[in-house]
């Protein structure tokens, strides 16, 4: 029964491009965009309390290695490049920040993207000589959409077994005290080198799906650091310790963008650091801790009277 | 062609290390790692073009109504955002994840208000753009200015900090916050004081980078990233060690600018901030010093 639930809903959502419009379609693929990077930045930040300000980073990788390779191999083989370029750039940074304190961490992401797109720029006018690239694959936007469904399950699951096995089981003690990990017995690094690493390859792959949405490519489009700074606050609204925290963050604060970005492109960068403080500020551990701790003030106040 | 490269490097560096100042005065004693800090630099360059291009005053003019507001704004934001997030955080780490979270905020407000006000694009103003001879090169008298006014203000900070009171106790905070209200000393109040000179600081970097660089609304993340990277190399809280790093990378930088490609200037400074990221985290001159 338990399994049912899932299983149906996924059911229910694979059948929404069958019924739906393009404009609604659309919507649809951004909230399963932006849900898969929430909840991939949450596998990781949420348990080790590490902030990742590198997620269009891996975002762009992906979607890049897509736009350069879309033309010489099929599609699948391009999304396992895309998969394994991003594992090794994740391993790359982990290695040399993750056995560190964790603000060097925060700097070294900070910085991620901005250094990805000049390398990517520089490459591209020095080398190849055309700054922008196209996509040209016959991929419609319903087969986005059941991609990045796919992924999503596929994340939830991951998150859903980590929380149950041991690797998560030693993720929370890290995160709660790094000297009471260490005298467990838990390789720190390793485990938090592993998680980085798979939270960091979903994040390139729901760049490298969502990159034949574009057609056009360039380096300010797919490395922009709203994307970070985005998924970083859905997960935090929704709560990042909670299975379907991010997930649930992503879908009104996308519809949010959305309507914000329509209606007020100027100000839109304003409101949204404003939010970003308020959320901090009112919801340190996120919408669904608040829900939690509000229903058990209210048990209690019954079980008193 | 070498020489003229190492004394543009050394005055770019002379900059780096004034606005890293700043920032290792905030993260040092006030213990918040500001991201916003470096869009802070650029609203001190626009408050400078402001005032150069629409009022006609010199920069130097400009850095007396500049730098206390950037203080002032700097106290506003640690008193109203900051100190709330300090008093609710149990332990350092959670005060130090919170006011990343918190200062990513600030950063796209503020960056948000320059768009609105100034747009995306490119900015600069000519101010003291003669050519200098200098043993033989030339170089603008606006960057010699710029390295002066860096030595001027990092010397102005030294003495603050080693021959004064409140130097002695910012320093102490920073040494050992947990033992410092024990001899009397107001953590909070020289927090909010240190993290509102280092905001000085930075609205002084602004100024002096807007003499001699261009600038754009979206620029601050770039500021922050070299003043981070300053910061660590030299050791936190290292004010001697934040110089030597800002001038290796300033010098770096412009090395690889003029004799490899300008693009490529990023990727350096990331490859240096690696290399003692694996080498010495703990900073290029220890953790001994002040």
């Amino acid at each position: 029964m338990i399994f049912l639930i899932p299983l149906l809903a996924l059911a229910a959502l694979a059948a929404v491009p069958f019924f739906v419009g393009a404009y609604p379609l659309g919507l649809g693929i951004g909230i399963l965009g932006y849900g898969v990077l929430a909840t991939a930045w949450a596998l990781f930040s949420g348990p080790t309390r590490y902030i990742s300000l590198a997620t269009v980073a891996f975002f762009g990788i992906g979607a890049y290695t897509v736009a350069v390779l879309a033309d010489l191999m099929p599609y699948p083989l391009v999304l396992l490049c895309a998969a394994l370029i991003g594992l090794v750039v994740a391993l790359l940074v982990g290695l040399a920040t993750l056995r560190l304190a964790g603000i060097y961490f925060v700097i070294f992401t900070f910085g991620l993207a901005e250094l990805a797109r000049q390398l990517v720029t520089y490459y591209e006018v020095n080398v190849t000589r055309t700054l922008g690239r196209y996509v040209f694959l016959p991929i419609g936007p319903e087969h986005i959409y059941w991609q990045l469904l796919g992924l999503l399950a596929v994340t939830l699951a991951l998150a859903f077994w980590i929380s149950r096995a041991k690797i998560g089981l030693a993720l929370r003690v890290i995160g709660d005290d790094p000297v009471v990990a260490s005298h467990l017995g838990i390789g720190i690094t390793r485990t938090k080198l592993a998680l980085f690493s798979l939270s960091a390859v979903v994040m390139t792959l729901a760049g490298a799906i969502q990159a034949p949405r574009w057609t056009y490519i360039e380096p300010s489009i797919v490395f922009n650091p709203t994307v970070s700074f985005l998924t970083v606050i859905m997960a935090l609204l929704g709560g990042p310790n909670r299975l379907f925290g991010p997930l649930l963050g992503a879908v009104p604060l996308f519809l949010l963008f959305e309507w914000l970005s329509a209606n007020f492109p100027n100000h839109y960068s304003i409101i949204l650091g404003l939010l970003f403080i308020a959320i901090v500020f009112l919801l340190p551990n996120g919408v669904l801790a608040a829900w939690d701790k509000l229903t058990a003030r209210f048990k209690n106040n019954e079980a008193r009277a | 062609m070498l020489f003229s490269a190492i004394l543009t490097g050394l005055v770019l560096g002379g900059t780096y290390a004034l606005i890293a100042m700043g920032l290792t005065l905030q993260y040092g004693v006030a213990r918040i790692m500001n991201l916003a800090y470096g869009d802070l630099i650029i609203a001190g360059s626009f408050g400078a073009m402001l005032l150069f291009t629409a009022a006609g005053l010199n920069p130097l003019i400009a850095l007396f109504i500049i730098v206390p507001l950037g203080f002032a704004l700097s106290w506003l934001v640690y008193a109203l955002m900051l100190q709330p997030l300090a008093r609710r955080s149990p332990n350092r780490d959670r005060l130090e994840g919170d006011s990343i979270l918190a200062t990513f905020g600030l950063l796209f407000v503020i960056q948000g208000v320059a768009l609105v006000l100034f747009g995306a694009n490119y900015q600069s103003y000519s101010f003291l753009a003669v050519p200098i001879d200098v043993l033989g090169t030339t170089i603008a008298a606006n960057r010699l200015l710029a390295f002066a006014l860096a030595v001027l203000f990092g010397v102005g900070l030294w003495l603050l900090l080693t021959r004064t009171r409140f130097g002695t106790v910012i320093r102490a905070v920073a040494a050992n916050p947990g033992s410092a209200p024990l001899v009397g000393i107001n953590v909070d109040h020289v927090a909010r004081l240190a993290f509102a000179l280092g905001g000085g600081l930075a609205a002084a970097g602004g100024v002096v980078v807007s003499m001699y660089l261009t600038f754009s609304a979206t620029m601050g993340v770039i500021f922050t990233m070299k003043a981070l990277i300053v910061v660590i190399m030299g050791g936190v809280g290292n004010l001697l060690g934040a110089l030597a790093a800002g001038l290796i990378l300033g010098v770096v930088e412009t090395l690889v600018s003029s004799f490899i490609d300008p693009g490529l200037t990023l990727a350096a400074t990331y490859l240096i901030f690696l290399a003692v990221l694996v080498v010495r985290p703990q900073g290029l001159f220890g953790k001994a010093a002040r």
